[in-house]
């Protein structure tokens, strides 16, 4: 087992892959409670942690959780679209277009947080695939549905 | 730490003390001599980092022997580092401050402690402070305790000098230690190392 380094390293690596996906799963409003209940829980189980080779997995799979738990909270309430820009970003920063990030928070929650964990934060397939606790095949797949129901939602 | 997390890690950080799981808080300060470290449990403050030992190995070692809950927290340590700035100021003689001596044990720790009684502006050999720890021939781990002492300035092991008043040894190198006993007015800056 290797030592578990001190947290506030995990911090300082992680916040800001952990905001991303949150915001592309919840919205703006949501993420920042969101992030401070996934923070929370994974320092209150950090030292019970016995595989440190995948920290960012591990947070991810909380944020996602999280992330589930704040929809189901909230009811599930889809955010109607009714018609979506095509802009051109400078630097493809997916933030710019609310619209499409209103809609992928209709998705059912697998294919939801696969999106944002792909487009979101960047993450390849098998990073996904240890986030949401699946075969990389699987999240590829979730990646591929979720797409799929974008394009004909936002058509 | 970009802008986004700013505020929400502020505020995980005060609920993280408020539930009890910011197990050990730490800060950078200031000091003459240039950065401290300054860490503390619920105990008290269990870890000083001198200007010289590197502050990142310091906390890879408080998270692997206290606990891996270590997050910056500089709030936390307000105190020690008022009394601290105060010292440095030649205003304050005697720390008031909960210590945590966990990262010290037996013959150690009794050394250590025995040095946390020596007055402000005084100073003691290694062989008495073997002797009120129990084992007055154990000077060399007396001196070995001295190197180890976690919690320098505030447990003051520089005050502990060589039988005749060489100064011996000291973690922070021994211009900080000729430096702080002239700021306690014990030496007039002509002793021989």
């Amino acid at each position: 087992m290797t030592a578990l380094p001190p947290f506030q390293t995990v911090l300082d690596e992680h916040s800001a892959a952990v905001m991303a996906i949150l915001r592309g799963a919840v919205g703006r409003d949501g993420a920042d409670d969101c992030f401070q209940e996934t923070f929370l829980a994974a320092l209150r189980a950090y030292p019970q942690l016995d595989d440190t080779s995948n920290l960012r997995g591990w947070l991810l799979t909380i944020a996602h959780r999280k992330a589930i738990d704040h929809h189901r909270a909230r009811g599930r309430a889809p955010v109607p679209v009714a018609e979506v820009r095509e802009v051109a970003t400078e630097d493809g920063i997916p933030e710019r277009d609310p619209g499409l990030w209103a809609a992928v928070g209709t998705l059912p929650p697998k294919q939801r947080a696969a999106v944002a964990l792909r487009y979101g934060s960047d993450l390849p397939h098998n990073e996904i695939a240890a986030a949401l606790g699946c075969s990389p095949e699987a999240a590829r797949r979730s990646v591929h549905e979720g797409l799929k129901r974008l394009r004909k939602e936002l058509a | 730490m970009t802008t986004a997390t700013k505020a929400p890690i502020e505020k995980l950080k005060a609920r993280a003390a408020a539930e009890g799981l910011l197990d050990v808080a730490y800060t950078t300060t200031d000091s003459p001599y240039g950065p401290l470290l300054l860490a503390k449990t619920e105990r008290g403050l269990v870890r000083v980092g001198l200007p010289n030992q590197d502050a990142d190995e310091l906390l890879v070692d408080l998270a692997a022997r206290v606990s891996p809950r270590v997050l910056e927290a500089p709030r936390e340590l307000d105190e020690v580092r008022r009394e601290l700035d105060l010292y440095f100021e030649g205003k304050l003689d005697h720390f008031d401050l909960p210590l945590d001596w966990r990262l010290s044990g037996g013959f150690r720790q009794r050394v250590l402690r025995a040095i946390n009684r020596i007055p402000y502006g005084q100073t003691r050999s290694y062989t008495e402070m073997a002797r009120k720890a129990g084992n007055e021939r154990a000077v060399r781990a007396a001196g070995t305790a001295c190197g180890s002492n976690p919690i320098p300035l505030v447990v003051p092991c520089h005050r502990v000098l060589r039988t005749g008043g060489a100064l011996g040894g000291y973690g922070g190198g021994l211009p900080m230690k000729q430096g702080l006993l002239e700021l306690e007015g014990v030496l007039d800056g002509k002793q021989k190392p």
